[in-house]
């Protein structure tokens, strides 16, 4: 048993890879339930290693793992600090709390014969996320990335039974997704090639005397373009809003939770880790770069999704402003602003998955998640659209719920720089979120339903489980922060080396 | 009952009626008992507090800290167990008034509005109960967003957008302007208790005080202050019960009262006349004051005067806090309880007349006073209540402030109330007037009409209220002396 726990980290990954094949082997001719069955065991499993490996690293220190104890620098290590630890922690929960949602949803969503292959490749996409995640070595990533992409392409495709437009869209996300991970893989050949090395953490020590080498600067570069590319950074943002709204319901929720999260913290990890800003032209890049565009994303974002007509597309859009908050958080450099956007990454999924969750159960019901479909449902899915609304109120940040939290730490960033213009575009952004929940409040509770399709009331507990359990996370992790806080304040001193 | 106890039962009480409400909404008549039973056990509870409050022994609870430093965390002082026992209190005649109301009028969708009265009730009281800024803030939200419902509650396509401005304005405001100044105190400060003598003394800049005070008094959407007024007109789509209660009671009042708490606690008086950071809201609060006044002139909708008229007497508040004197607090006081009882009358007053005639322009109540001699008469007494004129209650608060005025030397303040309140006279007696003494154009109607009131439920609330118009003249000085702990 002590040595199984030793393995955790491998473990993590390893299990939802091998389940995947064994996916196929296990269920093939056999009956589809299975395959979901076994998902919903593999992700909980997941889960239950990811809240292991959380503790470990919250009760001592950083965890680090040589595969087929080949001693790092030179084999693959898996290096567990608190960062990945808390969103290994966001993937494989929402994993784990959207599969017992899975069953209905799939079921009416994606062509029966294709079931078994819909699993294998959120199985892939699971194991790929967790693996970018957990990873200490540079190329690695890019391996896993390029797991969970590929497998993500597959998943946005199988929309084509609701809406033939998801083919469009995972086309267009494959061609985006390539060239970013070609960007990103650029990059890392760029630095393999003065350090010779592509372990992080051995990376960041021998970049230290470049100093100012040039193919330094351009393998930066590269890397921040291929991960803006893949995060959906206004203005490399174009393939997500399609890829989210024809995607079937689950996956819908699994992405928008986790997949641009983990590219957050990428980003993360090669500005601070890797890089760190002490770097002259790194330090530039945050003024220059990442808050201007941060600030353009909200906007732009929130702009949008108040004139989009369909919901799962608004909440899409809405995802790119939130996505701005992330990484203007990371601009402001300091202290406050980076536990903002550690915090963000947490809170964003759990409203995200909450919103995409809710749609899940509209589309379940009344077929459709165009905003004129949703009229009246308020009276008659009052579980479904009360959860909808509470999760709004979270996105748009009322005290009591995640989203205030965040956008504290925002604020209290932006002033600590002293940027007040920041501090009040952020707080007039929230009023953009106001618009747009309002909207969906509004056709919900006080229109009528012209056309009424047939008898439509809350779908089974099987889907308002998850989705409510969604909901008090909400509203738990806005009234005790103590937790994430934490985790934010030691991920954010770390990365900025204070206590060093 | 111990104080920490009534606090937490104020809070709980209305939502469990709430429940409850909700629960027995097949039989209308448990529903409505539900209501009263909820109004009586929540005004008793916040009575049981009132006498820890005479005793000046501290009354204060810690729920929950959210972010180290912000927490849950209410603290019972005079101003706001006044505005706990006029909201509550109130609350009570008010029920009555809905059930008249409410049935006369064969409204849709009662249970609702129940329901989110009561909530509506619960925020009030958090806000009335709340020990630091931030819990003000989030109650404030949420009276915010329970009321929405309520304005927009028969669904037409003018109560819809109506409710739009009304959100659109409030929560605009309160996010735009509101948030920023409290987190900005917060930066500044440290701390967003409420503490005598104010938190901001030494740490913002004097030159910066005049904007931060703009950011609170703009923010504060709910005091109406011009040129964001535009909701509280907007909100008069709603049925009178919610106008009423909500509209001339626990909203604005809550909008003022936070005015009051951010100049008394967050700010200082001390602070404010010692450096004159509120120089320029005296000017911009007569000015709201006196263009309000002359826009109720012009309205010939009753319940859209009446709306005007509150904007111009929440003015009269702002007005009193912005002089920055003991008086002008004490005074300013004083009129949430006054201006409360005699605006919540006239509300009454209108919607017995459209309940019993369906008449909303005040040009149609030609002669009407003769039919409806109860509702005529308490009209006439809120009224006078709310211009100033002895023996009703108004006339103290009004008195109050005019000395706050002289105790300032701002002489031309004591001109502006003067002016406003003859313009009180013309808007609001041309009514009783018109009541009164013109009769109905059609020859028909000259001869005595039989008279045909509201029913019970929608007279009997109004005529209560009269009366308390009349009883408070009496007890005001109880009022002051509850009330001068707080600038002490």
């Amino acid at each position: 048993m002590i040595d199984l726990l030793h393995h955790l980290p491998v473990l993590q990954v390893a299990i939802p890879l091998i389940a995947a094949p064994l996916c196929v082997l296990l269920t093939f001719g056999g009956h589809r339930r299975l395959a979901w069955i076994f998902t919903l065991i593999v992700s909980w499993v997941a889960f239950i290693i990811a809240v292991l490996l959380l503790r470990q690293v919250l009760l001592g220190s950083e965890i680090s793992y040589a595969i087929g104890n080949w001693p790092p620098p030179f084999g693959i290590e898996y290096r567990v600090d608190a960062i990945n630890a808390f969103v290994l922690l966001i993937v494989s929960g929402i994993s784990a709390i959207a599969l017992p949602f899975a069953r209905a949803v799939v079921d009416q969503e994606v062509e029966q014969d294709r079931h078994i292959l819909f699993y294998t490749s959120y199985l892939l996409c699971l194991a790929g996320l967790l693996g970018v995640t957990i990873t200490g070595d540079a190329f690695n990533i890019f391996v896993f990335l390029e797991i969970s992409s590929l497998s993500s392409y597959v998943l946005i495709a199988t929309g084509v039974r609701q809406d033939r437009r998801a083919l469009t869209a995972a086309y267009n996300y494959l061609i985006l997704g390539t060239i970013g991970a070609t960007f990103f893989v650029i990059g890392i050949g760029l630095l393999y090639m003065v350090t010779g090395t592509l372990n992080i953490a051995d990376l960041s020590e021998r970049l230290r005397p470049l100093g100012d080498n040039r193919v330094v600067h351009a393998g930066y570069a590269f890397i921040v373009i291929g991960m803006a590319l893949k995060l959906a950074l206004f203005p490399m943002h174009v393939w997500l809003p399609n890829a989210y709204t024809y995607a079937p319901s689950l996956v819908s929720v699994f992405l928008a939770a986790t997949s641009t999260k983990v590219s957050v913290y990428v980003l993360l990890r090669f500005l601070f880790t890797v890089f760190g800003p002490a770097y002259g032209f790194v330090g530039l890049t945050f003024e220059l770069i990442f808050l201007p565009l941060a600030i353009l994303a909200i906007f732009a974002g929130s702009i949008a999704a108040i004139y989009q007509k369909n919901v799962k597309k608004l909440f899409a859009y809405s995802s790119v402003a939130q996505l701005g908050y992330m990484i203007l958080g990371l601009a402001f450099a300091n202290t406050t602003g980076l536990m903002a956007t550690v915090l963000h990454i947490f809170n964003h999924a759990l409203m995200k998955g909450a919103l995409f969750m809710a749609l899940g159960c509209v589309m379940y019901r009344v077929g459709s998640v165009s905003l004129t479909s949703l009229r009246g449902l308020g009276r008659r899915m009052p579980w479904t659209f009360a959860a909808m609304v509470l999760a709004g109120l979270s996105l748009i940040g009322v005290p009591g719920t995640v989203g205030f939290v965040s956008k504290w730490y925002l604020i209290m960033g932006a002033l600590e720089n002293s940027w007040w213009p920041v501090a009040g575009m952020i707080v007039v952004s929230s009023l953009l979120a106001v618009i747009y929940i309002w909207k969906i409040i509004e056709v919900g509770y006080l229109e009528t339903a012209s056309d009424t399709p047939a008898v439509v009331n809350d779908p089974p507990l099987e889907m308002l489980i998850p989705l409510w359990v969604l909901v008090f996370l909400n509203v738990y992790f806005g009234i005790d922060t103590d937790l994430t806080t934490w985790v934010a304040k030691n991920v954010a001193d770390t990365f900025l080396g204070v206590g060093k | 009952m111990s104080a920490q106890a009534s606090i937490l039962l104020a809070l709980i009480i209305p939502i469990i009626g709430g429940i409850g409400i909700a629960m027995t909404r097949r039989s209308p008549n448990l529903r409505e008992c539900c209501t009263l039973i909820t109004s009586l056990a929540l005004a008793y509870t916040v009575f049981c507090l009132l006498p820890h409050i005479k005793n000046g022994s501290e009354a204060t609870i810690n729920l929950i800290e959210i972010l180290p430093g912000l927490s849950l965390y209410f603290n019972v002082e005079p101003l706001g167990m006044l505005f706990a026992c006029i909201a509550s209190g109130l609350w009570i005649v008010n029920s009555l008034y809905s059930i008249g109301y409410m049935r006369g009028n064969k409204e849709e969708n009662q249970t609702r509005f129940y329901v989110y009265f009561t909530i509506a009730i619960s925020s009030s009281m958090g806000i009335a109960f709340a020990g630091n800024m931030f819990t003000l803030f989030i109650f404030y939200e949420i009276l915010t967003l329970s009321t929405y419902p309520l304005v927009a509650h028969k669904e037409t396509g003018e109560a819809k957008s109506g409710a739009r401005v009304y959100l659109g304005l409030l929560i605009g405001t309160s996010l735009g302007f509101q948030l920023i100044a409290i987190m900005w105190t917060w930066f500044a400060a440290g701390t967003l208790d409420f503490t005598s003598g104010g938190i901001l003394a030494g740490k913002v800049d004097p030159g910066l005080l005049p904007f931060l005070l703009a950011l609170y008094m703009f923010g504060i959407g709910k005091a109406a202050l011009m040129p964001f007024h535009r909701w509280l007109p907007s909100a008069m789509v709603a049925p009178t019960p919610v106008s009423a209660l909500l509209h001339a009671v626990a909203v604005v009042k809550a909008g003022v009262f936070t005015v009051l708490k951010v100049i008394i606690y967050i700010f200082g008086i001390d602070l404010l006349a010692d450096t004159g950071a509120s120089t320029w809201l005296i000017w911009v609060a007569s000015f709201s004051l006196l263009a309000a006044s002359l826009v109720a002139i012009t309205k010939d909708n009753l319940k859209a005067r009446l709306a005007y008229s509150t904007i111009s007497q929440l003015s009269y508040i702002t007005l009193g806090a912005a002089l920055a004197s003991t008086l002008g607090i004490l005074g300013g006081g004083l009129h949430i309880a006054t201006h409360a009882l005699g605006k919540i009358t006239l509300f009454m007053c209108a919607g017995a007349i459209y309940v019993a005639t369906h008449k909303t322009e005040i040009s149609q109540m030609r002669g009407l006073g003769r039919q409806m001699p109860f509702t005529f008469i308490a009209f006439a007494i809120g009224s006078l209540s709310i211009i100033g004129l002895p023996p009703f209650a108004g006339t103290w608060s009004k008195w109050y402030l005019a000395l706050a005025a002289a105790d300032t030397e701002m002489w031309i303040i004591i001109g502006v109330y003067m002016i406003s309140s003859l313009l009180n006279v013309g808007y609001l007696l041309s009514i009783v007037a018109t009541g009164f003494f013109r009769s109905a154009n059609e020859p028909s109607r000259q001869q005595t009409l039989p008279i045909a009131e509201a029913p019970f439920f929608c007279v009997l609330p109004l005529c209560l209220t009269a009366i308390g118009c009349i009883i408070l003249f009496f007890l005001a000085e109880e009022v002051v002396r509850l009330l001068r702990p707080i600038v002490s």
